[in-house]
């Protein structure tokens, strides 16, 4: 079974195609790096995905089932260009929120623990609108993680990131990968994605140009994929 | 199509309770978050109840309150003052969820779409009667009105009455969370729809307090109110994943 099956995906926009049949499959401890200028379609094939939206055309399958079904979102991690936390709610209120609604047994237990491992737990009880732009990155990861996902979902995930809060997700992504977990990130830092990514998938105006296992050459020069693959 | 080969597909390795928290609970949790963040800022409620008991008293100087044709359309203003603050209340139920794009997050989590809707549902619920429940003793004072005569007919009608502001209410809250304009849209999609319950809920508060008992011959607009709650809360419960997700 794939961790993820998209096939023959299209989504439009009013009449504009910013999907245009996509097809792939990852498997399942597979690190796609999805990458494309701005405008390929990269956060709404992830949002498509994660089932935020449905497609047009085309069927998207996770783990064997339909992104909406309930038990498939427990399966999923998502980390979007919104931190997806509330600012009036503290620290472990928005952990114990979320680990409440996944069914987590000991909730606050849960939230506690990834608090210390996201460098928080000082702060654990001041309230989020009063969080530097770091915390809050790092307490957004911590959020995504929480019900240890088999899936994660990151759009642009290491974008206006502090150094710490890069080491942190990288060190998490790393385990992740480890535990054969899948983990699907677009991203313009090519860099730090490479580092991470076992395969990539270069999007063009909605097309998927190239997918493939990432190379040491691509390892070494970030834009080579663009530069042999990309729209020139 | 490009395929990867694959290590064997590991399930979520998280332990959940049960088949995960039961709908019920998730129901509540959301009730608790919303209930919660809304008495930390009383953005919402602050404004419903201010302007509840500022048309309340502006109108009772524009009426003689202790004429017979007061109590006639007292009723009505009633309603149309806990429709207008209740929609003030209502524009936050969905807006709450979209600084740092939290909707995105609770859409993703393992919880229905009318779980949600119920939820959110619930909560505003609870502020729109805290927002009646202050301002109708006003309203009697200022209208010479003995609204607690028949205290529980009168609470029943609040209550019915309110679900129905709610639930229409939280369904086009869902519906215009995305649009700029949606604190104008919100009124402008909600009251048409809410025709038929307030006409109820205003014969029926009318009755109330000019001495008269629900059960008498207007016990129809009570048939109608329960009629309305019942048809939208199913209505919405089942088209609320669509207003959602699309």
């Amino acid at each position: 079974m794939h961790a993820i099956a998209v096939e023959g995906v299209w989504k439009y926009y009013g009449d504009y195609p910013a999907l245009r049949d996509i097809s792939f499959t990852t498997a399942p401890g597979t690190c796609l790096a999805l990458i494309g200028r701005n405008g390929a379609g990269k956060t709404t094939l992830l949002r498509t995905i994660a089932g935020f939206s449905r497609p047009m055309k085309g069927k998207i399958e996770i783990l064997g089932r339909q992104p909406r079904e309930t038990a498939t979102r427990r399966d999923i991690g998502f980390i979007g260009h919104g931190i997806a936390l509330y600012d009036e709610l503290s620290a472990i209120e928005n952990l114990m929120l979320y680990a409440r609604l996944y069914g987590i047994p000991d909730p606050r237990r849960r939230a506690l623990e990834w608090l210390e491992k996201t460098g928080l737990e000082r702060v654990r009880d001041g309230l989020v609108r009063e969080f530097s732009r770091g915390m809050r990155q790092r307490l957004a990861v911590a959020r995504a993680f929480l019900h240890e996902p088999s899936v994660l979902l990151l759009d642009e995930p290491f974008t206006a990131l502090d150094d710490r809060a890069i080491a942190v997700l990288q060190r998490l992504l790393r385990e992740a990968g480890s535990k054969s977990r899948t983990i699907v990130l677009s991203t313009h830092q090519l860099r730090e994605a490479l580092e991470l990514a076992t395969h990539v998938a270069l999007l063009n105006r909605g097309r998927v140009a190239f997918h493939g296992e990432c190379t040491a050459e691509m390892a070494a020069d970030p834009g080579f994929v663009y530069a042999r693959y990309g729209e020139g | 199509m490009a395929t990867i080969a694959t290590p064997e597909v590991t399930a979520s390795p998280v332990r959940h309770a049960g088949s995960g928290a039961s709908a019920l609970r998730q129901v509540f949790v959301i009730v608790a978050k919303d209930l919660r963040a809304e008495l930390r800022t009383k953005e919402a409620v602050n404004a419903a109840l201010a302007f509840a008991i500022m048309i309340l008293v502006l109108f009772s100087f524009a009426f003689d309150p202790a004429a017979d044709e007061t109590k006639m359309f007292a009723g009505g203003l009633l309603w149309i003052v806990f429709a207008f603050a209740g929609t003030l209340v209502l524009n936050r139920s969905f807006a709450r969820e979209l600084p740092n794009d939290c909707l995105d997050a609770l859409i993703a989590a393992p919880i229905s779409g009318a779980m949600l809707f119920l939820g959110k549902a619930l909560a505003s619920y609870v502020l729109v009667m805290a927002v009646e429940l202050v301002a109708l003793p006003v309203f009697g004072i200022f209208y010479y009105v003995r609204w607690y005569d028949h205290f529980w007919q009168m609470m029943l009608v609040l209550a019915l009455g309110t679900w129905a502001i709610t639930v229409v209410g939280t369904v086009f809250s869902a519906l215009t969370v995305n649009i700029r304009l949606r604190e104008v849209m919100l009124p402008m999609l909600t009251y048409p729809m809410l025709v038929p319950a307030l006409m109820a809920s205003m014969q029926l508060t009318a009755d109330l307090v000019n001495g008269k008992q629900i059960w008498g011959p207007d016990f129809i607009w009570m048939k109608v109110l329960i009629s309305f709650d019942i048809l939208y809360t199913a209505a919405s419960l089942a088209l609320v994943e669509i207003v959602l997700v699309g």
